[in-house]
């Protein structure tokens, strides 16, 4: 990222996409989203690196792909609405790609949100989750 | 001459469409979603609107990454649900009122919204959803009961335009319609949100207290909504709440002392809060 600071960057948990990350993860959102479509849901499943090799995309931006490194892609430049259509390919759904993404179990996940979902107090601030 | 006459807030879940493509609005998760949307259906039957503006934000479908435009209005004459990665939705093509349509944009430029026009374009469930929702299921060999015109909001890439901006938008579009020589009643729609946050460690945050105070200021106090900074909405609401500038551009559409004639708000649709307002016009 750039050195400017930036008035969101104190907010935890949370990539915003603005320009700088929408620059950096271009390629690999042109990727993610191509998966909307059969045919290339089909090509990709033939032959993952390959298909990747199509996108002018960085080594470390292509692993993430391959490893299905959910937060990875976002620390990449990656904007959820165009990874979850990966996740999509692979038959996650957006709920359970969220437990993904926040490390527990589809049922913890569910659960919280059944409850009211995850509370404001205390996820305002970074200084609050004491590190990230 | 065109009037319009109430305005409708409304989350755009897709997972609310799939609930309704599947049949499962009965079973207990959802039951709760729906009932608070049976008002807002014998409403709409009573209102007949015979347009719907509809600010929506597109997810991806009609705009990649290539191309993001701030404002795009729908001058098609039709608009066919796209393939999301799991089909079509089985829900009608939207049907364009072409020539408001066409007399929204010029009226709108010339007041220095410099919209995109977009003469082709597939629309998303953050447009079908909040049909279906206010318009109960339609198949799509089914016609939707009014006319729509589209209006997509850039609100993936940050930043989307400020709150007030959109309210500014809203009352420039009040304007183009109120000077629209044909006898159409116009319901205006703003949807998505409320709070959630679909991304990352915090993905799931919820904040209803917030929520449900914004949701008085569309009510009364529009003039304190349309000053929500963007980094409040990131903060409180999720980076996916911002989608709530959506609503301002309804809101200014409307006159400043609006009645309240209905709310609904429900924890949780999926990742999200689902919140829903009608306000009508006094004049």
């Amino acid at each position: 990222m750039t050195g400017q600071t930036k008035d969101y960057d104190d907010i935890p948990g949370t990539f915003v996409f603005d320009a700088d990350r929408s620059r950096e993860g271009y390629h690999l959102n042109q990727f993610c989203i191509s998966l909307r479509l059969g045919k290339n849901r089909d090509a990709f499943a033939a032959d993952e690196s390959g298909y990747l090799d199509r996108y002018p995309m960085t080594p470390e931006q292509k692993q993430a792909v391959l490893d299905r490194d959910w937060n990875g892609l976002l620390k990449l430049g990656g904007n959820i609405y165009y990874t979850s259509k990966l996740a999509a390919n692979d038959g996650i759904t957006f709920q359970d790609l969220a437990a993904m993404m926040t490390g527990v179990s589809r049922e913890e996940y569910r659960d919280m949100m059944l409850h009211g979902g995850r509370p404001i107090d205390g996820n305002r601030y970074k200084s609050e989750w004491g590190d990230d | 001459m065109a009037r319009i006459t109430a305005g409708v807030g409304c989350s755009h879940v897709p997972a609310i469409g799939v609930a309704m493509d599947t049949g499962i609005t009965d079973q207990p998760y959802w039951q709760p979603v729906f009932e608070g949307f049976k008002k807002s259906r014998e409403w709409m039957k009573e209102q007949k609107p015979d347009v719907i503006f509809l600010v929506y934000n597109d997810h991806c479908t009609a705009f990649d990454a290539s191309c993001i435009p701030t404002f795009a209005l729908g001058c098609a004459a039709e608009f066919k649900p796209a393939d999301e990665g799991w089909g079509p939705r089985p829900v009608p093509v939207v049907k364009n009122h072409q020539k408001l349509a066409s007399h929204i944009a010029q009226s709108v430029i010339l007041d220095e919204f410099d919209l995109t026009i977009m003469n082709e374009m597939e629309v998303d469930h953050g447009l079908t959803v909040p049909l279906s929702v206010m318009f109960d299921q339609h198949g799509p060999e089914d016609e939707w009961p009014a006319l729509v015109i589209p209006l997509a909001v850039n609100v993936v890439q940050y930043p989307a335009p400020t709150g007030n901006r959109c309210y500014q938008l809203g009352k420039a579009i009040r304007r183009a319609i109120d000077s629209y020589d044909e006898d159409l009643n116009v319901v205006i729609f703003g949807t998505g949100g409320m709070s959630h946050q679909l991304q990352y460690k915090r993905a799931g945050l919820i904040n209803a207290e917030w929520d449900q105070r914004f949701l008085d200021m569309m009510a009364s106090d529009p003039d304190a909504a349309r000053q929500i900074d963007h980094v409040e909405y990131l903060r409180e609401t999720g980076s996916e709440g911002i989608e709530m500038v959506m609503w301002l551009v309804m809101r200014g559409a409307l006159d400043e002392e609006v009645t309240e004639v209905h709310r609904h708000y429900h924890v949780p649709a999926s990742n999200t809060a689902v919140g829903h307002i009608i306000l009508e016009n006094r004049t």
